[in-house]
């Protein structure tokens, strides 16, 4: 099988302002691939990109004929006063059947959550919701955007704990904007670090090591992984000036 | 039947309510009551452009506030926008619309009658015309609901499932014109958003799902309609306000009711 989704030379505008510029990235079937890199970075740019929902404003997207794209946003926040059960949830926008509900939630862990109102679930159980949600569409790819923003940290490994098993499960191609480094990095198949451009990727050791990643990151998050030396050779060219030390 | 006032008055009533209720849910689950006020505001500048250019005050008002609702989208994305801008809007759109009417010549207007609605004076032309747009707003309204409620909770979750929710966003755009427009013969442009957002509201505490409080929001806003009717007749109280009294009333006692459960 070919790749699912291909940029080539992609570039971003948000606001009229360019946050990602010249991305070149291909996702293949069945790999984990985790986005890192500092705010305003254009991880959520890149994703909302790929689902279709920031049109490029230079470069272009394949995706694969008929794609089937499961999405987890950053954040939802469901006004109090809708009211909202988790199964009604999940049949948005089209109706399914408590059948496939009660799978879903299965699948994503919290099999028992149909008939709670959505604004009355714990965090991880909401977040659960809404992998469940983007479940159902039977994914090649799922996306997550920061999915485990307001988790703490048993909760977010948790949910990474999950995301594997779906995969494992489903074989379905894992990409994923995230912040916990240590529990990311280490489940990653390959990890892509964004500032504004791709500064460098590969392989989490690889990525770890890396000059650009630790003056993003600092060199913390090296513990958790098996490290090894590798030399990271990387120019910007002229017209592509960004202190990799601002964000310490 | 129709001969009578009050039987218009009546089934008027009834048709602004049902239509706006479900509608008014959408305007308080995307908390766009500013937005309401705002577009029905703009209404009063729609009946100025009317009788300047002899138009039916219906066409008027729909043209207005459809441009003010358009123009609202562009503004504020999702209809969440700045506070103050959507103040600002709402107010001005007012105070255009009054200094409009009062530069038309050889027109006596009664003003008031478009701020707070005339019901008693709804014709069978009027009724025609109320339950025609009410019934297109139900129709847009229940077509569309799946898709604008995925919307609603969020737009980039909408898209990855192939829903547009920019053109759900237009589609509420025009309900709300509509309901606008039908609607301001019943309760006047300051009392068109009260009758969207009040009956929702209301209903919000005894609803578990999202359809089962629209149709609550309708019976309340029917209630409302229907009894306000009453109580004006029977008060002598201008009607428009009575039946928004009203539901604030229902409004009152379903949260009480709420709160005393715990």
């Amino acid at each position: 099988m070919s790749a699912l989704l291909r940029t080539s030379d992609l570039s971003l505008a948000y606001q009229g302002r360019t946050v990602l510029r010249g991305v070149n990235f291909t996702l293949n079937p069945g790999e984990i691939v985790t986005i890192v890199g500092p705010n305003g970075s254009g991880k959520s740019s890149l994703l909302r990109a790929l689902i279709g929902a920031l049109p490029p404003a230079r470069g272009k997207i394949t995706r694969k004929r008929g794609l089937k794209i499961g999405y987890v946003p950053q954040c939802l926040v469901i006004d109090p006063t809708l009211p909202l059960t988790v199964g009604r949830f999940l049949n948005l926008p089209r109706r399914i059947g408590a059948a496939q509900v009660a799978e879903a939630l299965q699948e994503a862990g919290v099999p028992d959550l149909a008939d709670h109102q959505m604004t009355a679930l714990s965090g991880g159980q909401f977040q659960r919701v809404l992998l469940a949600r983007a479940l159902l569409s039977a994914p090649e790819l799922l996306i997550l955007d920061e999915a485990t923003q307001g988790l703490d940290q048993p909760g977010a490994a948790g949910f990474y704990r999950q995301i594997e098993a779906v995969r494992r499960q489903k074989g379905c191609a894992v990409l994923m904007v995230s912040h916990d480094l240590h529990v990311v990095m280490a489940a990653s198949d390959r990890v892509l670090c964004l500032n504004g451009h791709i500064c460098c990727e590969g392989t989490p050791e690889i990525v770890a090591s890396a000059p650009e990643y630790r003056a993003l990151f600092g060199t913390g998050t090296q513990g958790a992984l098996a490290l090894y030396r590798h030399e990271h050779s990387h120019s910007h060219g002229p017209d592509c000036d960004h202190s990799h030390e601002a964000a310490e | 039947m129709l001969d009578d006032f009050l039987v218009r008055a009546a089934l008027a009533g009834l048709g602004v309510a049902i239509a706006a209720a479900p509608l008014g849910c959408f305007v308080v689950w995307r908390r766009m009551a500013y937005f309401g006020d705002a577009t029905s505001h703009a209404a009063i500048l729609g009946v100025a452009l009317a009788l300047a250019i002899d138009l039916p005050i219906f066409g008027g008002v729909l043209v207005i506030a459809l441009l003010m609702a358009l123009l609202l989208s562009l503004l504020t994305g999702r209809g969440v926008g700045s506070d103050a801008l959507l103040g600002v809007l709402a107010h001005a759109a007012l105070a255009f619309g009054l200094v409009a009417v009062s530069f038309l010549p050889n027109v006596r207007v009664d003003l008031l009658s478009y701020l707070v609605g005339d019901i008693l004076a709804v014709s069978k032309g009027d009724l025609l015309i109320i339950w025609g747009g009410a019934l297109a707003v139900l129709g847009l309204v229940a077509w569309r609901w799946s898709a604008l409620l995925s919307s609603t909770l969020s737009p980039d979750m909408a898209r990855a499932s192939d829903v547009d929710p920019k053109r759900e966003q237009l589609v509420l755009t025009l309900a709300l014109a509509i309901t606008v427009a039908v609607a301001i013969k019943v309760v006047g442009a300051l009392l068109i958003a009260a009758l969207l957002i009040i009956p929702a509201a209301a209903a919000r505490p005894l609803a578990r799902a999202p359809e089962t409080m629209a149709v609550i929001a309708a019976l309340i806003g029917a209630a409302s309609a229907l009894g306000g009717l009453l109580v004006s007749f029977a008060l002598d109280t201008p009607t428009g306000p009575t039946i928004v009294s009203l539901a604030a009333v229902i409004f009152a006692s379903t949260q009480t009711m709420r709160a005393l459960q715990g």
